[in-house]
């Protein structure tokens, strides 16, 4: 636990930890614009050395947040993408199959060898069980991403994206590592961290996660930002975008945010479009310009339909 | 400090946030990281340990703020009699010993709820439960702040008369004033404790109300139990909807590897491990629509119809005379008045169980395979027409389970115009439901062991 707790302490030591204001001045630096509430979140899950788990719809920035927080801190950042079917093979280690094979055919003829002068089975049982664990050591295991963050002696940032799309089991699987940052493998033993890593889970909710994962961790719900905060970060994504026309794009997509549409945009989408624009080198909203580009910011056919119609007036609004 | 934390807990939990022991000390530690000095960063720290789901912020952000906001709020003080010496003037000497007269007299709010607050803890004001309790504990809180002393001087006040009366009229409006605040005190504190404890034993009692009560189900609980069936069948959806393929690891499968290993000259490189497929079960819903068993049919439609993700398909039919389909309906249509577009169309018609039986076995017997559950929902009770049971029989051959769900208790089954006793011997699994709570577990029990032949 000592070292655990000393090696905590660099992270929480870190300047842009000082305080809330400091970590949002250091995550602005970095490109991200986080609201204060973010911020607290993340302070506290470095100050408790305690997982957070992040929610929101697509696209308002729950990865980014990671990316933005290992670039911030000058950790590596390990990402591990959830899917049905997840197991731990794929995500902590996996004992080399193949080489341990090959290794095996190679040394066949030394094992004879070896075995050769031993005076009866017994004796041959027991010097390959001296050998047995060769193949079963750390040259032949392939280490997975939570048994790489395990092992980053410095700490990283560990990213584990959209962990409702992973099974119950492999949830159950997790609070282990999530809670004392070890891992227990049968063949070796336990491995613990010597930095425990930063964690971050998303989700999109797509399922309930279990009670005994949520308990463990800090959470942070991110709602779509308000139009004062969208503004700041398209200025801060999209350098050299005018004010004006940032005020403009940021009432009109807030005001498609008050449509029943089917995916609302997002501010992955806010970004993108602002983009968009710039490249198409408008520097005001026109029917013509939004009616072409409508489909960053809307990703469903009925969607665009329902828009479409309406894109003057949307205009009109956003220029008032 | 603590214990006004601790407090802050019950709030939650009667707001449903559920605070576990681990999540206290959690939040115990955080308030030493971040102290009590910013009130912002204080309560978006504690937000961050605390709740654990969207919905969970919204909560806590309303008990943060009636909670605090109380904290921070004294009783109004008393203006104090301006320009002269003693406020205490005119009283008996019974009144110097008292300490609540001195500070209503003085009009110290800041003392006067300090005292409020000790007293509400030995008048335990925050354990209140139900409304009705409210003025009990209001009553108990001024007696607990010594409110029998303040009578006692006023009676001894009136007595002297004169100057006593004066300063008795003054001790009787600031008694008065201490008292609403009592009362306004305890309304916080019900709001705070007790106000979603009545919602959820309304919510327990409406999930063992009878479905087929006499005169129906009231409108406003009507909706609370749309409300109600719908968060059962997520609870359920939950449980079940991700286990449709589970990986068996560890457990090798033989006869793959060595497959695989052919191409490897029998090198067993690509190692297979068997894995274990759950499917969904898919379900018919064959439902009764006349009176008596209508509002029962709504909520299982409801349920079904709410448990999308983990049913595979799911076809539902409705009959009193003669059987139709009502899937289109409930595409078209919300579950909740689905029903009544149905009864618009079979309403009405002498309910007779083997013509609807040969309605089905005509068109629709091709929907049941061996995969299907067949859950018929009915009284059983055919007006003395032949039952067709050879084509319940048939049914039963061919799907993997019939249920029947009969909404009248066992006692009553076979009686009068009742063929259940004769349908039972068809149906792996007849029970009675009559309630939600019934309903629920009935459901369950379909998904969980899906039922086997």
């Amino acid at each position: 636990m000592t070292s655990s707790a000393e090696a905590a302490f660099d992270a929480a030591q870190s300047p842009h930890f000082a305080s809330i204001d400091a970590l949002v001045s250091g995550l602005a630096e970095v490109g991200y614009i986080a609201s204060r509430r973010i911020a607290t979140s993340l302070y506290m899950a470095v100050r408790l050395q305690k997982p957070i788990l992040v929610e929101g719809t697509a696209g308002v920035g729950k990865t980014e947040l990671a990316l933005c927080t290992a670039a911030l801190l000058g950790l590596p950042l390990i990402r591990m993408q959830c899917y049905e079917g997840l197991d731990e093979s794929k995500a902590l280690y996996e004992w080399k199959y193949g080489k341990q094979l090959l290794y095996t055919q190679i040394l066949k003829d030394r094992m004879g060898v070896a075995l050769a002068d031993a005076p009866d089975m017994d004796a041959a049982m027991d010097r390959l069980h001296g050998m047995g664990d060769l193949f079963f050591s750390e040259p032949f295991l392939e280490p997975r991403p939570l048994m790489k963050a395990l092992q980053e002696r410095e700490g990283c940032v560990l990213l584990i994206d959209e962990i409702d799309k992973s099974d119950e089991a492999f949830e159950a699987f997790l609070l282990e590592v999530l809670s004392a940052y070890q891992v227990s493998i049968p063949e070796l033993g336990v491995l613990k961290a010597e930095t425990p890593p930063i964690v971050f889970l998303t989700s999109n909710n797509v399922r309930d996660l279990g009670d005994a994962l949520k308990r463990r961790c800090l959470h942070l719900h991110i709602p779509l930002p308000d139009a004062a905060l969208e503004k700041k970060i398209v200025a801060s994504r999209v350098p050299g975008i005018e004010a004006r026309l940032t005020a403009q794009l940021v009432d009109f997509v807030q005001s498609l945010r008050g449509l029943d549409l089917r995916k609302s945009p997002s501010i992955s989408e806010t970004v993108d479009w602002a983009r968009a624009l710039i490249l198409l080198n408008a520097d005001a909203l026109e029917g013509e310009v939004v009616r072409d580009t409508l489909n960053v910011l809307l990703k469903f056919e009925q969607d665009i339909v329902a828009v479409e119609p309406q894109i003057a007036e949307l205009i009109r609004q956003a220029g008032a | 400090m603590q214990a006004a934390l601790e407090d802050f807990f019950r709030a939650l939990r009667a707001a449903d946030v559920r605070v576990s022991p681990a999540e206290a000390i959690d939040a115990h530690r955080t308030v030493d990281v971040v102290g009590f000095a910013d009130r912002e960063l204080f309560r978006d720290a504690l937000c961050a340990t605390l709740a654990k789901t969207a919905d969970e912020v919204t909560r806590f952000e309303s008990v943060f703020d009636t909670f605090f906001d109380r904290r921070s709020e004294a009783p109004s003080p008393q203006a104090p009699p301006e320009g002269q010496g003693d406020p205490m003037e005119g009283l008996p000497p019974e009144a110097q010993e008292s300490d609540l007269a001195r500070m209503l007299m003085a009009g110290d709010g800041a003392a006067l709820a300090q005292a409020m607050e000790a007293a509400a803890e030995r008048a335990e004001v925050s354990r209140i439960r139900l409304s009705t309790q409210r003025a009990r504990l209001s009553r108990r809180l001024l007696e607990e702040m010594g409110l029998s002393e303040i009578e006692r001087i006023l009676a001894a006040a009136r007595r002297l008369g004169g100057p006593g009366e004066a300063g008795a009229e003054r001790l009787e409006a600031a008694r008065k004033a201490l008292a609403a605040q009592a009362a306004a005190y305890v309304e916080r504190q019900h709001e705070l404790y007790a106000s979603g404890s009545g919602k959820r034993l309304r919510e327990e009692m409406l999930a063992r109300k009878a479905l087929n009560a006499e005169g129906g189900i009231d409108p406003v609980d009507q909706a609370m139990m749309q409300a109600l069936v719908k968060r059962m069948a997520k609870r359920l959806a939950d449980r079940y909807s991700r286990r449709r393929n589970v990986a068996w690891t560890g457990h090798l499968d033989v006869r793959r590897t060595l497959r695989k290993s052919m191409g490897y000259g029998g090198m067993p490189f690509d190692i297979v491990f068997k894995t274990k497929k759950v499917d969904k079960p898919s379900i018919v819903a064959i439902c009764d629509v006349s009176k008596s068993v209508a509002a029962a049919a709504q909520f299982l439609l409801t349920f079904l119809y709410s448990l999308n993700e983990v049913v595979d398909r799911l076809e539902a039919f409705a009959f009193s005379g003669r059987m139709i389909s009502v899937n289109g309906v409930l595409d078209d249509h919300p579950v909740e008045t689905a029903i009544f577009e149905v009864l618009k169309q079979i309403g009405f018609q002498q309910t007779d169980y083997g013509k609807s039986l040969e309605d089905f076995a005509d068109q629709h017997m091709d929907r049941i395979d061996r995969h299907t559950t067949v859950i018929i929902l009915g009284d059983a009770r055919s007006n003395y027409a032949n039952p067709r049971l050879d084509i319940l029989a048939t049914i039963q051959k061919r799907s993997r389970a019939v249920i029947w769900l009969n909404p009248e208790p066992e006692s009553y089954w076979s009686q009068g115009d009742s063929v259940m006793n004769r349908y039972e011997r068809f149906c792996h699994v007849a029970k009675t439901c009559n309630t939600l709570e019934q309903l629920e577990r009935i459901i369950d029990d379909v998904l969980r062991t899906y039922i086997p032949h």
